[in-house]
């Protein structure tokens, strides 16, 4: 079992820097002019995971961007990912 | 420190890439069939690139002393096309005996596409009838947890697949659980954006073990760091891991993955 103050004595400074950075990116998002974005959207309710005070929350956030179907699409159109799902209707 | 690089595009790295591997301690690597960044428009094209991967690329590797295997396969991003996946499958078996060839890969799913679907049966359906181990590409960031599911679900309804022959890669924390939890191994890719950290990779090693799992660079075209396996040990190190425990992930765990293929010869490990 790992020890704390040596997780933090390795890990704050980065992981404070990188909370930094959403919190500006966030505040940039709401500066910026433009509507609603689905990606946006999930980051938002991927940041609910966080405070859930329960274990990994690491996967939590990534379900929170994925595809929760499980039938194949009818084709492929793109082969790039964008990093948070579209929905149905736009998958 | 030594250590494996199993899954390198070595085809798109330079030759001071293979020195800064050697230097850091790299043993062997293993580069899957992938995508070149843009869609071959022939055959033709495969059968150039399996050359590379079967003849050239062992030679570039062997400059710096390094042992070169590889796998084969039409890769998923192309495998929309069904007539032109089928005519890459039709030549794959006439690379199958060269002597670096590991098994069939990297495949799977990209865009989770039905005839993704069809094209990742017909290689499984092929590495079954010869043999071959597996080396599965599992999709990226939103369709990751959806495609893994079908790609397990693919495989499990092979009853000749053996899930201890396939090797499940890029797997983050929403995957892993799924793929050790049904007998395959895993492989988690170090990546600066897209993939893992070293640091979630050491967690997910902290959280589910050192059985059937490994780590790779996925070095290729793109933003990737050729010397990610080592980074990660050093990590582990820092972190204040176990020696012998991480020359097993890094070293060990491809070893006996790759060696229940005859082709495999284990390193010297100097
Ligand atoms: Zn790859």
């Amino acid at each position: 079992m790992a020890d704390r103050k040596n997780i933090l004595d390795l890990y704050f400074l980065d992981a404070r820097a990188r909370l930094i950075d959403i919190a500006a990116f966030m505040d940039r998002v709401d500066r910026a002019n433009g509507g609603d974005d689905f990606r946006y959207d999930a980051f938002r309710a991927a940041l609910k995971a966080l405070e859930s005070g329960k274990p990994d929350r690491a996967g939590k956030v990534l379900l929170a961007f994925s595809d929760p179907t499980d039938e194949p699409i009818l084709a492929a159109t793109t082969k790039a990912a964008c990093g948070a799902w579209p929905g149905a209707d736009n998958a | 420190m030594r250590y494996i690089e199993p899954h390198g595009h070595m085809v798109s790295r330079t030759t001071d890439d293979y020195q800064a591997m050697a230097m850091a301690g790299c043993q062997a690597v293993s580069e899957p069939a992938f995508w070149a960044g843009f869609d071959r428009s022939s055959v033709q094209g495969f059968y150039d690139y399996f050359c590379q991967l079967t003849q050239h690329e062992p030679r570039r590797a062997a400059m710096f002393g390094l042992p070169h295997y590889t796998w084969l396969c039409i890769n998923p991003k192309e495998s929309e096309d069904l007539k032109l996946a089928d005519e890459v499958l039709a030549i794959i078996p006439e690379f199958m005996g060269s002597p670096n060839v590991l098994g069939i890969g990297e495949i799977g799913l990209n865009k989770n596409s039905r005839n993704e679907m069809l094209v990742l049966e017909k290689h499984i359906d092929l590495a079954a009838s010869n043999d071959q181990l597996i080396l599965v590409h599992t999709p990226h960031l939103e369709d990751k947890r959806k495609g893994t599911r079908l790609i397990l679900d693919a495989l499990k309804s092979d009853s000749r697949i053996r899930p201890e022959r396939c090797i499940i890669d890029h797997v983050e924390e929403h995957t892993v659980g799924m793929v050790l939890d049904d007998g395959f191994w895993a492989g988690m890719t170090l990546y600066p954006e897209t993939k893992c950290t070293s640091n979630r990779a050491i967690d997910i090693l902290e959280l589910y073990g050192n059985e059937r799992i490994w780590m790779n660079s996925a070095c290729d075209w793109g933003i990737s760091v050729p010397l990610a396996v080592p980074r990660a040990a050093q990590e582990m190190k820092r972190r204040g891991s176990d020696p012998g425990q991480i020359d097993k992930v890094i070293y060990q765990n491809p070893i006996e993955f790759m060696s229940q293929s005859p082709r495999f010869t284990a390193p010297e490990g100097l």
